[in-house]
């Protein structure tokens, strides 16, 4: 690793500021990713620019309609310790729980996750079947941008030069919604997801009003697949839709073989796991008022 | 024979280096600083079989902060068909150093080619990438099968037989004659895949190479005195000329016999002039040390009606990795060790690929080849529709079988060790619901003896300091300790233990072999009889009388007493102090069984295997520290069970590991095992003075098959290749 000046700046000014004079400064959140890229020699900087020490980064905001907002530096761990999102956002606390392990989620972040825009990233199918958006600024201005739209290639999204991510937000939960996000991995604990589904369901009448699904790790982004959800409205839930909807992912997603999976066991998964992301979705949305 | 009575043997004190390790207090070689030390780096080959054509080592020389950089041409000239032997056994010298820093050809990817010293990693890591290797890229070749096949590239042009190192042949009785008489026979054919041990410390060491050629070297080793030897004959000096001290050592299951980077940090301090350290990284790790050799088994055995075996055959080809020494010698003797059997035909090849040249692994061979026996037999006890350990208990070796390879058993426990299996509470348990199997298998290690060496010096207070050459991998420092203790009449807290360096202590073989409390534990124990008779005549001059006694602790003659303490107490008076040592070489080592009941679930959808339950037997022969005996065995249970489900190194065409990190590797953590139970059985091995057989090895022998015959059970299906990882159970 080659030596690297550092800077932490307290404002979101004085960040967009610095991030203007050095665009080809690295963006550290929790360091979890880069600083493993840097070591590794997949990555290089000049320049690190903290984002740790600036408080809209760092603040959780639950609104009185529950809709939320998570800064980009938050840790995992508070999430996962957050009464009101482990009541609210089940699954979010969950995915925060599973990133890594004990020690990681002491540092890494949703927003790193998201700027990393790996395909295998854990959060970003969730957070896509909970409609979020991701909240930038940038040398002109704030924008906001749908977390489906965000990811554009392996390692690359929307960010434009100078521009870094705020938070994460995501819209207030419809009444009788729930939302699930599944991993397959070999192991239990500390590994990267061979394929990942997230769901979202919205229940109206005893019928599906409202349904999102994405997957994780069978494409070169974290894949929204808008037909799956759409199939479930209008439908009543039963295994049989939940079992469609799973195959219209399957039928989406285009896996590669590599060391965590042959792409003909990814495809095969992918019907699962959407299946049973979608199987927990629906029973939070019976649960919840 | 009557069950001896110990006051400290089977007790569990708390071990010596305990505080120091769990406050992190204990030095490891990455700890150790020293006035003007500089770090290396070392360059690997990114490929898996190339000719070196040239190496330019100028612009990383040029680099401000580089103090040395070395290749293969920096080694002493020897003579290329040198055969070098420091107890281990004939090496080539070329190989030795082949694998140390690569010389004509690269033979895998990862392989040492150079090395620099800088004034910190950094600058090291910088420089390495600087030197500029051309490659003529050679086709690769990645299994024994391939390696074996007509047309394969070659990668040892003085091997007489292609690929094939050495070829190992055992035979007993009438194989035909055997077969004929069996009213069924069994034949199946499993791979294994190459693992790797998976210690938690990477390799590292620090060298100073002085300007009077005495060479100081700091390590994680299993055995200081062969990485001294190593080094002194890679260097062509003198043995005397290297000190090699051991460091705390954070795992090494066999791993850690070879010698990789000491040498090399030799070789850059003689440049340098300063001390030299290195470090491996993970990745360095996987790709630059041994893993356990792949191997292909094919078992065929042959039973009669009521399951006695009739005849087994076996054919072995385990992947030697780069240079030759596939272990598939131990595969060979171990693969029907645990049977009585009479007709028997054993053919195995050590086999050279360009994968990581392999090292020791925990019983070493002896998984890859039960493997296929055990699930063999676990298939024949189906078709017979016998419960599969009554198979094994009517087949059972026991005191006077003789096993194919020649020797004839002593006493030992297979048989106790299945029966403890079948009483166990949990082989009596029902199973939790569907797509659940139990399996069981069974395994043997030999255990080795080997020289040890220890020194007992008695305090004036009646403490005991401990002096060995053995590194404490799994709490030896322990069960020495306590060993020195029972002889003495003493606690274990009364005897102070310490490892020291070459120089220090008389010879001492490695901590593998599960050796140690048996070898060096016998010296202890030869050492403590010693400081007895030595005090007891003291106590005679001080009484004036011909003959002590000394029973718990307790000096006594002619109504006259005196505790070990007090007589430590008046030694300076009646001749000084007293210190002892011993060095053994035994011949009464003792092999050890064991036995794996494995309950698991998968998951019929993504075949995902949860471990529920396991249990593992042991015969210990007598358990020093039964904490210490229940961490081996619940150790090699558990890399067992990460071999079995989904270890493995994941290669490329072109022979590149693509998953060298422990993220990717997927060894077991915490949250994929259940508690393992275990039961320790306890047949004393007649060899020792307290019955210790040893402990560390054979338990990782069943856990491969345990789980195969576990999964057939849960989904029907026999698999043929370990790792049996979830894509693999579904058939993806
Ligand atoms: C042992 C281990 C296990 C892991 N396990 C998992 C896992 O199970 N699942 C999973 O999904 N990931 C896993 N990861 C990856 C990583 O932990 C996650 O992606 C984590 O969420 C990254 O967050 P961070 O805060 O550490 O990001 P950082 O490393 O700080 O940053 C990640 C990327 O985002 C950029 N960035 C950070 N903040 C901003 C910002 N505000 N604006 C713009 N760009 C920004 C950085 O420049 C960098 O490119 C693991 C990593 C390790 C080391």
């Amino acid at each position: 690793m080659k030596a690297f000046d550092y800077a932490a700046p307290a404002s979101l000014p004085e960040a967009v500021g610095l991030l203007a004079s050095q665009p080809a400064a690295r963006l550290l959140a929790g360091g979890t990713d880069l600083l493993v890229q840097l070591r590794s020699g997949r990555k290089q900087a000049d320049v690190v620019i903290d984002v740790k020490k600036i408080p809209e980064l760092n603040e959780i905001t639950l609104a009185p309609d529950h809709s939320l907002t998570i800064g980009a530096a938050v840790p995992c761990y508070r999430l996962t310790d957050h009464p009101a999102i482990r009541t609210h956002y089940p699954a979010l606390a969950e995915v925060a729980s599973w990133i890594g392990g004990t020690p990681i989620q002491g540092r890494a972040s949703l927003g790193g996750n998201l700027c990393n825009s790996a395909p295998s990233a854990d959060s970003i199918p969730l957070l896509i079947a909970l409609s979020a958006s991701a909240h930038l600024i940038g040398p002109a201005g704030r924008r906001s941008v749908p977390v489906e739209a965000f990811c554009t290639a392996p390692g690359r999204n929307q960010l434009a030069p100078g521009e870094l991510l705020v938070a994460i937000h995501i819209p207030a939960p419809a009444p009788h919604s729930g939302a699930a996000y599944l991993r397959f991995i070999p192991r239990n604990e500390m590994d990267i997801a061979v394929v990942g589904a997230g769901a979202s369901l919205t229940l109206a009448n005893g019928l599906i009003a409202a349904a999102r699904l994405a997957l994780s790790s069978v494409a070169p982004t974290p894949l929204f697949v808008p037909a799956a959800g759409e199939s479930l409205i209008g439908q009543a839930p039963t295994p049989a839709a939940l079992e469609a909807a799973a195959q219209l992912a399957q039928a989406a997603a285009s896996p590669i073989s590599d060391m965590r999976g042959s792409a003909a066991y990814r495809r095969h998964l992918c019907a699962v796991m959407a299946r049973r992301a979608l199987e927990l979705a629906l029973a939070r949305a019976q649960e919840s008022k | 024979m009557s069950t001896p009575t110990y006051n400290v043997i089977g007790t569990r004190p708390i071990r010596h280096d305990g505080a120091d390790k769990v406050t992190g207090r204990a030095l490891y070689g990455a700890d150790l600083q020293l006035a003007r030390l500089v770090h290396g780096a070392i360059l690997r080959s990114p490929h898996a079989h190339a000719r070196i054509l040239r190496i330019d080592t100028s612009k990383a020389e040029a680099l401000p902060g580089v103090f040395a950089v070395v290749t293969a041409a920096d080694f002493p000239p020897a003579p290329a068909d040198k055969i070098v032997d420091f107890g281990e056994g004939d090496t080539l010298l070329s190989s030795l150093r082949g694998n140390i820093l690569a010389s004509g050809k690269v033979l895998y990817s990862g392989h040492a080619v150079a090395a620099v010293a800088a004034v910190n990693a950094h600058v090291a890591a910088e420089a390495a990438a600087l030197i500029d290797v051309e490659y003529e890229v050679l086709p690769c070749v990645l299994t024994a099968p391939a390696a074996m096949a007509p047309g394969a590239p070659i990668l040892h042009d003085h091997l007489p037989n292609g690929n094939i190192a050495e070829t190992v042949r055992y035979e007993m009785g009438d194989l035909a004659a055997g077969f004929a008489q069996a009213s069924l026979i069994v034949e199946r054919e499993l791979d294994t895949a190459t693992v790797h041990q998976g210690y938690i410390e990477p390799q590292n060491a620090t060298a100073f190479w002085s300007t009077d050629g005495r060479i100081q070297i700091w390590c994680s080793t299993q055995g200081s005195f062969v990485a001294r030897d190593a080094t002194a004959a890679v260097l062509d000096l003198p043995v005397s000329h290297v000190k090699v001290t051991p460091m705390e050592i954070g795992g090494g299951f066999g791993g850690k016999i070879n010698v990789y980077l000491e040498p090399v940090a030799a070789l850059l301090s003689k440049k340098a002039g300063r001390p030299v350290k290195l470090v491996m990284s993970r990745r360095d790790v996987f790709t630059g040390t041994g893993p356990t050799p792949g191997s292909r088994v094919r078992v065929k055995i042959g039973v009669n009606p009521e399951g006695k075996i009739t005849a087994a055959q076996a054919w072995l080809a385990y992947e030697a990795g780069a240079y030759p020494g596939a272990m598939v010698v131990p595969g060979a003797m171990t693969v029907f060790a645990c049977y009585d059997i009479e007709n028997i035909l054993i053919e195995g090849y050590d086999v050279v690929v360009n994968k990581p040249s392999t090292a020791a692994y925990r019983a070493p061979g002896a998984p890859n080849s039960a493997l296929a026996t055990e699930t063999v037999l676990d298939e024949i006890a189906e078709k017979l529709g016998l419960d599969p350990l009554t198979l094994r208990l009517r087949n059972a070796a026991h005191e006077g079988t003789r096993r194919a390879d020649g020797p004839r058993y002593k006493r030992i426990g297979c048989v106790e060790v299945l029966e403890a299996m079948q009483a166990s509470p949990h082989y009596n348990a029902p199973l939790p619901g569907p797509h659940c199997g139990r399996g069981v298998a069974i395994g043997f290690w030999f255990n080795v003896g080997l020289p040890s060496s220890a020194t007992l010096s008695v305090n004036a207070d009646g403490t005991v300091n401990l002096i060995e050459g053995s590194t404490d991998i799994g709490g030896s420092r322990a069960s020495l300790a306590m060993q020195a203790a029972e002889v003495l009449g003493l606690r274990a807290e009364d005897i102070h233990p310490t490892v020291v360096d070459t120089d220090s202590v008389g010879y001492t073989g490695v901590t593998g072999g599960s050796r140690t409390t048996f070898s060096t534990g016998l010296a202890v124990h030869d050492a403590a009889q010693l400081v007895i008779a030595q005090m007891k005549a003291r106590a005679a001059r001080l009484w004036a009388v011909d003959h002590v006694d000394f029973a718990n602790g307790v000096f006594s003659a002619n109504g006259n007493s005196l505790s070990f303490a007090e007589l430590a107490a008046q030694l300076g008076a009646t001749g000084g102090p007293v210190s002892c040592s011993a060095t053994v070489n035994p011949k009464g080592v003792g092999g050890s069984f064991a036995g794996l009941i494995t309950d698991l679930h998968v998951d019929p959808e993504t075949g995902k295997t949860t471990v529920l339950r396991v249990t593992s037997v042991q015969d210990a022969g007598k358990a020093i520290h039964p904490a210490y005996v229940e961490g081996q065995m619940q150790g090699g249970t558990a890399q067992g069970l990460g071999w079995a489900l989904n270890e493995e190194y994941f290669m490329d065409a072109d022979g590149d590991m693509r998953n060298g990190s422990y993220l990717d590797y997927r060894m077991p953590t915490a949250l994929d095992l259940p508690m393992i139970e275990t039961i320790i059985v306890e047949v004393p091995n007649p060899g020792h003075p307290f019955g210790v057989r040893g402990v560390g090895e054979a338990n990782i022998v069943p856990p491969l098959p345990s789980v195969a015959n576990a999964l057939y059970r849960a989904t029907g299906k026999r698999l043929n290749r370990v790792p049996m990882n979830p894509a693999t159970i579904l058939g993806l």
